[in-house]
C-alpha cells in the first residue's frame, strides 16, 4: 500500500469527497480520532495559555518565516557554507527522485544495507524507504507511531500522531503479527496496555540502533549563521539515531532555514507547545556538522525543494512554507476529526495539508489535489492555533481561485454557470427582485412538499436536511409595501 | 446617524423576518433605520467557493447602495465579515454585526426584550472568529426578560454549513450537523438561537427533518419579542 506513493500524494488518490465518504463509514476510525483529537486540543490550550506573550511569540515566529522566504536564496548559501566550515557536506536535491538518489548513493558508499531512521516529513514527501527498498536497502522507523504505520504497511493519518487512527488493541495485533517479520518479535503474551506495547517497540528496536551504521533524519530548523540543524522528539529513538551511528544523512526541506541560532528561543517555544501541548520537547537534539570522537563522523545535509520555490513564488500561497509541522491544525479541525487524515490522500492531512499539497504538486495537475482547497467550511480554528498565524482559511479561498481560473476558458461546468447566473441576478437590484418574486412561486412548489425533498444536485442538500422555503414576500418587497422606501 | 441596514441577499429571499426584526429593535432603541434599495449581494458565496473575479463585480455595487451612510448594519456575522475583509474600500462606511453595533456602538446590552423560552446559542464561525464579537450576542441574550438561557456543549465548534461546503462535501457536512444536533439536544432548549441564519438554515434544516421539536431564530427576532 505505501508503496505506491510517489511524491507528495499517494497515487490514484480519490476526491476528498469521495475519500471521505470511506473514511464516515468507520465508526471505530471516528471514534478513535473524535477522542484523540478532542483531548490534545484541551491540552494544547491550557499550554498556550501558560504564556502571558504567547501573542507576541506568534507574531516573532510569523515574522521571522516572512523573513526567511523574502531571503531564502541568502540564508540558504549562509546555511552551506557554515554547514561545510563545521565539516558537513550538503547535498542540493531538485525533486524526490534526486533527493532519493543522493540518500541512496550515500548509503551504498557506507556499504550498509539497513538504515534507522527519524520521523521526518519530509523523507515521507519523497517516499524515501520505498525508494530505498527497491535499492535494496531496509530502511526502520524508529519513532513508535511510524513503526506502527510501517510494520503494518498502513498510511500516516497525522503530522504528528501518524497512527492516531488505530487505538491499543489495534496495535497490539500490528506487533504480535509483524515484528517478527522484521527483526525481535513481540512476546507472546503481549497486551494492550501502552507501556507493555512500548517495550515491546524499544526491545524491538534497540537491536536496530546497536547495529546501524547509517542513520536518516529530517530537520525541524537549520540555523544559517552556524550551521547547526536541530531535531525535537518525545521518545528518545531520534537521539540514538543521532549518536550512535557513524554516518547521519539530514533530508531537510530549504523552507526550514532560521536566519539564526538565537530565533531557536521563539520556535521552541511555539513548537512544542502546539504539537504535544508540552512545555518543551523531552528531547532537543541540536548538531552543528561533525565533532570528532562524538556522535556521526559523516553528516550529510540534502537540501530539498520538491515544488517549494514554486509555492514561494506565488506571494499569496507562500506562508503555507511557514508551516512548522506542529499538527495544532489538524487537531482543531472540524473536517479532519470526522474524516481523519488519510481522506486527505497526502503525507501532509489536515487544513494545513489542503493548502500545502496542492501548491507542491501543482494547482490544475489533478481532481484530487484540486478537491482539497475545498475540504473546509472556511471555521477559522486552523487560523487561530497556528503558532506562526498561516492565514489557512484565507489561503484555501486563494487556492479555489486558482482551481476555478485553471478551468475558465471550457466547457463551463453547472457550478460555473450558476455562480455566472447568480452575478449576473446580483448584478442589479431589479432583476434581484424579480428573482426573488420567481422563487417565492418556486417556493410555494416545494412548500407542497414541506420542504423535504427535491431532486437533482439538491438532494446533497435535502438528504439530510430540509429546504428552506422562500418567503411569499421578500424583505424588499415588505420595505416598499410598507411605503418605507 | 444615518444607519444603513445590509440584509444580505439570502435574508431577503427566505428570511425576511430577520430584517424586520432589526428594524424593530433599532427603531424601538429611538434609531431611524434606512434600507438602500439597490442593495443585492457582497459577493461572499462567489469569493469563499473560488469565483473571485464574480466577487469583485459586485464590490463596486456594494459601495455605490451604501454611500453616505455612517453605519452599516447587518444580521449577517459571515457576510458582515466579508465586506470587512475583503472589500478592502476606504471609503464606504464601517460594517458592524447586529450584535457588535447594539453593544459597541450603541452601547446597549437591554433592548427590553421578552422571551420566555429555554434557549441555547450557537456562536457561528465567522462571528467568533472572522468579526471576533466575543459574547457580545449573550450579553444581550442575558438581557431578555423570561429567557432561560443554557451553555451549548462544543459550542465554538463548526456546524458543518461552509456555505457551498455544504453541497460539495455534504456527507462531512452532515457528520458536523449532526454532532452540533446532538449538542443542541443535550441542552433541552426549545429554541437555537444564532447570529447568523446561514447556520441556521442548516442546523433547522437537520433539526427540522429529525422532526425535533427544536426551532431555531435569528439573535434580532429574540431581542425584538416583547410581552
Amino acid at each position: 500500500m505505501s508503496g505506491e506513493q510517489v511524491n507528495v500524494v499517494w497515487l490514484g488518490s480519490p476526491t476528498f469527497p469521495k475519500a471521505a465518504h470511506e473514511a464516515l463509514q468507520d465508526t471505530q476510525l471516528r471514534g478513535n480520532l473524535k477522542h484523540a483529537t478532542t483531548t490534545i486540543r484541551d491540552k494544547r490550550l491550557r499550554a498556550v495559555a501558560e504564556l502571558d506573550d504567547w501573542e507576541t511569540l506568534r507574531l516573532a515566529g510569523s515574522q521571522i518565516k516572512d523573513r526567511v522566504m523574502r531571503h531564502l536564496d541568502e540564508y540558504l548559501l549562509q546555511l552551506e557554507a557554515s554547514v561545510t566550515a563545521a565539516g558537513g557536506v550538503v547535498h542540493w536535491a531538485e525533486d524526490a527522485r534526486e533527493a532519493n538518489r543522493i540518500v541512496a548513493e550515500l548509503v551504498r558508499a557506507k556499504g550498509a544495507t539497513e538504515v534507522v531512521k527519524i520521523k521526518s516529513m519530509a523523507t515521507q514527501e519523497i517516499g524515501l524507504n520505498e525508494a530505498l527498498d527497491e535499492e535494496g536497502i531496509e530502511a526502520t522507523e524508529t519513532d513508535l507511531a511510524e513503526l506502527i504505520v510501517q510494520l503494518n504497511d498502513d498510511r500516516p493519518s497525522h503530522i504528528l500522531v501518524p497512527a492516531i487512527h488505530r487505538n491499543r488493541t489495534e496495535i497490539r495485533d500490528i506487533f504480535r503479527r509483524e515484528m517478527g517479520k522484521h527483526g525481535v518479535p513481540a512476546p507472546q503474551d503481549l497486551t494492550d496496555e501502552p507501556r507493555v506495547l512500548a517495550e515491546a517497540a524499544r526491545v524491538h528496536l534497540r537491536e536496530k540502533f546497536l547495529r546501524a551504521t547509517v542513520a536518516i533524519s529530517g530537520a525541524n530548523f537549520a540555523c544559517a549563521d552556524t550551521g547547526t540543524v536541530g531535531v525535537v522528539e518525545s521518545e528518545g529513538n531520534g537521539r540514538m539515531c543521532l549518536t550512535l551511528p557513524e554516518t547521519l544523512i539530514t533530508v531537510m526541506g530549504l523552507e526550514k532555514v532560521l536566519p539564526s541560532f538565537s530565533d531557536l528561543e521563539v520556535f521552541l517555544q511555539l513548537l512544542p507547545r502546539s504539537s504535544t501541548a508540552e512545555r518543551m520537547n523531552p528531547y532537543t537534539s541540536l548538531w552543528t556538522g561533525v565533532t570528532p570522537g562524538d556522535g556521526p563522523q559523516e553528516f550529510h545535509l540534502i537540501l530539498l525543494d520538491n515544488g517549494r520555490t514554486k509555492t514561494l513564488a506565488d506571494t499569496e500561497g507562500r506562508s503555507a512554507l511557514h508551516c512548522i509541522r506542529c499538527s495544532a491544525c489538524l487537531n482543531v479541525c472540524p473536517v479532519y476529526e470526522r474524516t481523519g487524515g488519510r481522506s486527505y490522500g497526502s503525507v501532509y492531512p489536515g487544513p494545513i495539508g489542503a493548502v500545502l499539497t496542492p501548491q507542491l504538486v501543482g494547482v490544475g495537475t489533478s481532481e484530487h489535489a484540486d478537491s482539497l482547497p475545498f475540504a473546509s467550511t472556511l471555521c477559522g480554528a486552523c487560523y487561530d492555533a497556528c503558532p506562526v498565524r498561516i492565514d489557512i482559511p484565507e489561503m484555501l479561498v486563494h487556492l479555489r481561485a486558482k482551481v476555478v481560473d485553471s478551468h475558465r476558458g471550457g466547457v463551463p461546468k453547472p457550478e460555473a454557470l450558476a455562480m455566472k447566473g447568480a452575478q449576473v441576478v446580483f448584478g442589479s437590484p431589479r432583476r434581484l427582485a424579480m428573482a426573488e418574486r420567481l422563487g417565492a412561486v418556486g417556493g410555494r412548489i416545494i412548500g407542497i412538499g414541506g420542504g423535504r425533498w427535491l431532486p437533482g444536485p439538491a438532494k446533497k442538500w435535502t438528504g439530510a436536511r430540509d429546504v428552506p422555503v422562500p418567503a411569499k414576500e421578500s424583505f424588499r418587497t415588505w420595505w416598499r409595501k410598507a411605503g418605507r422606501g | 446617524m444615518r444607519i444603513a441596514l445590509f440584509i444580505a441577499c439570502y435574508n431577503d429571499a427566505l428570511f425576511p423576518d430577520t430584517g424586520k426584526a432589526v428594524t424593530a429593535v433599532l427603531e424601538r432603541l429611538g434609531h431611524t433605520v434606512e434600507f438602500p434599495m439597490e442593495q443585492t449581494c457582497c459577493g461572499q458565496m462567489h469569493y469563499n467557493t473560488g469565483y473571485r473575479r464574480e466577487a469583485d463585480s459586485l464590490v463596486g455595487a456594494f459601495n455605490h447602495a451604501f454611500r453616505g451612510y455612517d453605519a452599516i448594519v447587518t444580521p449577517s456575522g459571515s457576510c458582515g465579515g466579508h465586506v470587512r475583509h475583503h472589500h478592502k474600500t476606504e471609503t464606504a462606511p464601517d460594517v458592524y454585526e447586529f450584535s457588535e453595533f447594539l453593544v459597541d456602538v450603541l452601547k446597549v446590552t437591554d433592548v427590553g426584550a421578552y422571551y420566555p423560552h429555554r434557549v441555547t446559542y450557537h456562536p457561528t464561525c465567522h462571528s467568533l472568529r472572522m468579526l471576533r464579537v466575543g459574547d457580545k450576542p449573550l450579553q444581550l441574550l442575558r438581557a431578555v426578560e423570561g429567557i432561560e438561557l443554557v451553555e451549548l456543549p462544543e459550542a465554538e465548534s463548526c456546524c458543518g454549513f461552509g456555505g457551498t461546503f455544504a453541497m460539495k462535501n455534504s456527507e462531512t457536512s452532515v457528520a458536523m450537523l449532526q454532532d452540533k444536533m446532538g449538542n443542541v439536544r443535550k441542552t433541552g432548549a426549545q429554541t437555537l438561537c444564532a447570529s447568523d441564519n446561514s447556520c441556521l438554515m442548516h442546523i433547522g434544516g437537520g433539526l427540522g427533518r429529525i422532526d425535533s421539536g427544536v426551532r431555531t431564530l435569528h439573535l434580532a427576532e429574540i431581542l425584538a419579542a416583547t410581552r
